[in-house]
């Protein structure tokens, strides 16, 4: 393109349109993600209570953070969520998604059924979970009155349970999406191919063990880092449904760095917090992004 | 409705004209008081000021006992353009101070002889360095028990004064088959129950772990009793206490399903609500061995700086209207809190309320008027907080014993201090 | 409807069929309960809801909590209801989306049709955006838009929903675009067309189901946000911070009636949209975003 010695001004524009096409979404991204990123990694090496506060302390927030038991119970319930979460969502997606895709009764009602809560904010439905699952006016009461009196269903109101109880909120408000994602793939698989296995003789199942599945690579890939990115910043779920409670029993590190940051003054903790988000966070996705780019070469 | 809609576009059209055309006798306030009774009782101070050709312009974030509400005021104060007033507890007025960010009420103050009439105990959070910062609006204090009256005849005893009598009461109740106690689990509540626990160890003990975070007082004797008394309670709760909200926790004792509950005054409005009078259908006692003293927590209108003389003077009437005894009397009978000034006539506040406005004096003149724990009124939010970990983990079983639990809340206070 | 489909159809046995309906239906009951309990509860005065069982019929139906939801509940000192703050979050959310979903076409395009050196880092640092939670950057926002003077308007609100959302059109139209063949684009440059024509004439016109993916995506996230509203919204803040205001009392009698029915109010337009659009969405999902 550049090949003439002196390119007229419309044909320089020309090349540089494209750049500076997308020159401002670039810079307020470096600007508004990478320029806050480095905000409040330097944040964290300070001793900011309230404010941000130019003192430097060294490494002490993240020392105090590792010792903090709060902190503990954040990771660990985090490596549950997440796993649960990401685990259930994408198999019942895949599941109601080839369900689905035998030509059923009813789809075109069915589908908005299983998208709609993508649509809610979990500010009130939280309070309609909150109820369900709450065993004296929810499920345990209701099944009890019913006549099953031996029913229990109490994990809300046990430390040791009430984060499944938040996967299961977490899995009812995305797995239709995930669903979609997934429909989206089989509708888009060639038939030819299955045509063709077909024909070899391949039963159903097998048909979508050996060939469909794993063609929908891309959707689980794209599934995942949805999953992924909503995970790790699941925060009004646990508001709403259990408050972190019982007891400190369902913190997760999005409650954590915001009530360390906001309402416990202490925000260079909570800034360190982020910090250890982050790597985590990229830890997980740089390969990924990475891998994507490269098959796209 | 339509005015107040055009209002809200005309100043966020202004605002997005960099704010240098807000009409200048307009006061902004920042608060959590959003739904029913709480923002009608605003509402009153609201009018109180439009007499006055003062504007209201409005900015509710609720949620969280006012952690939105705090957070949201940071991204102003952050963005350099802080309200004009903000709602605010305890500790987070004498912060903000700290960063500067008040404005000076001493004028009005001097004029109306604030020092005279607010107590001692709510200056210390309404003044930083000698000036008034804040007025105070309300007093609510915590260490109170809302007893259903025919749950209690049926146990054919008295109102219990004190811990054993209380326990006897309990036990009844839990006999004739009804839950004891009505408890919400959540982190707030539990302490609220918790600082009656404390207190019952006596004012100066209360102060001493509380106030001064003594750790010997904190992980001592007195601390471990009080601790036991707790995990006593957490043995009447019904199996489905946690993370209830506390006005359904009122339900059940208004029902009759549940005997009391341990509650600061706001639970009032719900039995008022639903109809009950005080002293016929509900009992309210202070808790039993804290008679004498009350803990407390204030909402209070701290007041950021302004620029300019009439939105300084718009402030300044604001202040004022808050500690006018109309205002004080008006909103404290909606809102079930007592006045922040001791001079109040308690006429038109009910039974419960008199006996309020009553402890308060008494408490105030004694000396025993202590900080809610609880409410952020006795430590910093970083102590509060770590606390609360601790009494939360105790009322849900994490501890053994009262020393063992004690022996976690010295260690937490000390790891957050 | 895959042909494939149909015949693997044939090939399943009637009672498997049978068993899948019934498992296809019972996740709908699953999926619509929180619904059915909102709505139920909605439609009851309050004493029934704190005396009675959550799941039954209302025994008295009452429109009243969604007259008070909607224009006489108290939010903040004013008993208006969410009405006015219902035309804020329009205000907010329709410039937002298209801005977003705009600017991402357009990075989409040159990301795949105009590539240059760099290119890939320049996605990869786009696309790794998505990933900051968004209470880290409440601070530095702040100071940013009270000194770009946006602090407590709806530009600055529109500002910071368009930077956080870059990412997602941004993905999603470049994984579009990746499939469209570049000779197409290639033929119309050697044809004298510019870098908009080409984007006007040859790209834009196929665009449909990924800007419904995005719009939706956009729309849906825009509408529900609270963290951004509340510390940003100033005086004119969107629809989920009054509900929020609504919903959540501290010290204040609890009208979960009213509650539920604000919460349905509130969901309404990101509902319709998605029972509107639902079916392109699949589409537009199928046309590019989950493609290799």
């Amino acid at each position: 393109m550049t090949g003439s010695p002196q390119p007229d001004f419309r044909t320089r524009l020309q090349d540089w349109l494209p750049k500076l096409v997308l020159a401002p979404s670039f810079a307020v991204t470096i600007f508004f993600v990478y320029g806050f990123i480095l905000f409040t990694v330097i944040l964290s090496f300070t001793g900011s209570k309230m404010l941000p506060l130019w003192k430097f302390v060294g490494l002490s927030n993240y020392s105090k953070l590792w010792a903090l038991e709060n902190w503990n119970t954040a990771i660990v319930n985090i490596g549950i969520f997440a796993g649960l979460y990401i685990t259930i969502c994408m198999g019942v997606g895949l599941m109601l998604a080839i369900f689905l895709d035998q030509k059923i009764r009813g789809e075109g009602m069915l589908r908005p059924i299983y998208l709609y809560p993508m649509a809610l904010s979990f500010i009130v439905t939280g309070t309609a979970w909150k109820w369900f699952l709450d065993p004296g006016i929810g499920l345990e009461h209701i099944l009890q009155s019913w006549g099953w009196t031996s029913f229990h269903f109490t994990w809300i109101k046990d430390g040791d349970f009430a984060i499944y109880c938040i996967v299961i909120a977490a899995v009812w408000q995305t797995s239709g999406f995930v669903m979609s994602m997934f429909l989206a793939g089989l509708r888009g698989i060639d038939n030819e191919i299955l045509k063709a296995a077909q024909i070899d003789g391949a039963s159903t199942p097998q048909l979508y063990r050996r060939i469909v599945i794993p063609l929908l690579r891309p959707a689980f890939m794209s599934a995942f880092v949805i999953l992924a990115h909503l995970s790790v910043k699941s925060y009004d779920l646990v508001i709403a449904l259990t408050g972190g409670g019982p007891g400190r029993d369902t913190e997760l590190p999005a409650t954590f760095m915001y009530s360390y940051t906001f309402t416990r003054n202490q925000m260079g903790v909570g800034a360190s917090s982020a910090v250890i988000m982050l790597m985590t966070v990229a830890a997980i996705m740089v390969p990924y992004i990475y891998a994507e780019l490269k098959e796209k070469a | 409705m339509r005015g107040f809609f055009g209002k809200t576009m005309t100043a966020a059209a202004v605002l997005a004209m960099t704010t240098s055309f807000a009409r200048a006798t307009d006061v902004e306030v920042l608060h959590w008081w959003t739904s029913g009774g709480e923002a009608a009782a605003l509402n009153v101070l609201k009018d109180m000021l439009a007499g006055q050709g003062i504007g209201w312009v409005d900015m509710p974030v609720a949620g969280g006992g006012g952690e939105a509400a705090m957070t949201t005021l940071k991204a102003r104060v952050n963005a350099g353009d802080a309200p004009t007033s903000v709602q605010m507890l305890g500790f987070d007025i004498q912060d903000w101070a700290e960063q500067g960010s008040l404005g000076n009420l001493d004028e009005v103050a001097a004029k109306e002889g604030w020092d005279a009439v607010i107590p001692a105990a709510l200056q210390r959070f309404a003044k930083y360095d000698g000036h008034w910062v804040s007025a105070p609006v309300n007093v609510h204090s915590t260490n109170w028990v809302w007893i259903n009256k025919a749950a209690l005849d049926k146990t054919g005893l008295a109102v219990p004064t004190n811990w054993d009598e209380l326990v006897t009461v309990l036990d009844k109740m839990k006999e004739a088959g009804i839950t004891p106690i009505a408890h919400g689990g959540q982190p707030w509540q539990d302490a609220t129950v918790f600082d009656s626990m404390v207190l019952a160890q006596g004012v100066d003990f209360y102060n001493k772990a509380f106030v001064e975070l003594d750790p010997e007082a904190l992980g001592g004797a007195q601390m471990a009793e009080a601790f036991d008394h707790f995990i006593k309670l957490s043995s009447y709760l019904d199996a489905n206490f946690s993370n209830r909200d506390w006005n359904l926790a009122s339900a059940m004792v208004i029902k009759g399903e549940a005997g009391m509950q341990i509650m600061g005054d706001w639970a009032k409005g719900e039995f008022l609500k639903a109809g009950q009078k005080p002293g016929a259908d509900f009992v309210c006692i202070r808790f039993p061995g804290t008679q004498g003293a009350v803990s407390f927590n204030s909402d209070q209108f701290a007041m950021f700086n302004v620029d300019g003389d009439d939105k300084k003077a718009a402030q300044l009437a604001m202040a004022q209207a808050i500690e006018s005894p109309t205002f004080q009397s008006a909103f404290n009978v909606v809102k079930g809190s007592v006045p922040a000034r001791t001079d109040v006539p308690d006429t038109d506040f009910d039974d419960c309320g008199k006996k309020g406005i009553a402890d308060l004096a008494e408490a105030n003149a004694k000396g025993s008027l202590v900080g809610s724990m609880a409410h952020g009124h006795a430590a910093p939010a970083a102590v509060k907080n770590a606390a609360y970990d601790v009494i939360t983990g105790a009322m849900n079983g994490k501890f053994a014993s009262g020393t063992e639990a004690a022996t976690a809340l010295a260690a937490a206070v000390a790891a957050a201090k | 409807m895959s042909a494939v489909a149909q015949e693997s159809a044939a090939g399943t046995g009637r009672a498997a069929r049978a068993g899948i309906q019934l498992v296809l239906v019972l996740f709908a009951l699953f999926y619509l309960l929180p619904l059915y309990v909102m709505g139920v509860n909605s439609f009851k005065p309050l004493s029934e809801i704190t005396g009675g069982n959550m799941m039954a019929l209302p025994q008295v139906w009452t429109l009243e909590a969604w007259g008070a939801a909607w224009s006489t509940a108290q939010i903040g000192v004013e008993p208006t209801g969410l009405r006015p703050y219902f035309l804020n979050s329009i205000l907010m959310v329709v410039p937002a989306v298209a801005i977003s979903t705009i600017l991402g076409a357009l990075n989409g395009y040159v990301l795949t049709k105009w590539r240059f050196r760099g290119d890939k880092w320049v996605f990869g640092l786009m696309l790794f955006s998505c990933f900051i939670p968004f209470q880290i950057v409440l601070i530095p926002m702040a100071v940013t838009l009270g000194k770009l003077g946006l602090a407590g308007s709806v530009p600055g609100l529109v500002l910071v929903h368009v930077v956080y959302g870059l990412g997602f059109t941004t993905l999603y139209f470049r994984n579009y675009y990746a499939a469209f063949p570049t000779e197409l684009v290639r033929a119309a440059q050697i044809d004298g067309a510019g870098f908009f024509r080409i984007f006007w004439r040859i790209l834009l016109p196929v665009s449909g189901p990924i800007a419904v993916v995005s719009v939706i995506w956009q729309f849906t996230n825009i509408w529900n946000d609270f963290l951004f509203g509340a510390s940003f919204g100033g005086t004119s803040q969107p629809m989920t911070v009054a509900l929020n205001n609504l919903v959540q009392s501290s010290t204040g009698v609890k009208e979960y009636n009213v509650h539920f029915a604000g919460a349905i109010l509130a969901a309404l337009p990101t509902l319709v949209v998605y029972i509107v659009a639902g079916r392109y969405f699949v589409r537009g999902l199928m046309a590019g975003s989950v493609k290799g």
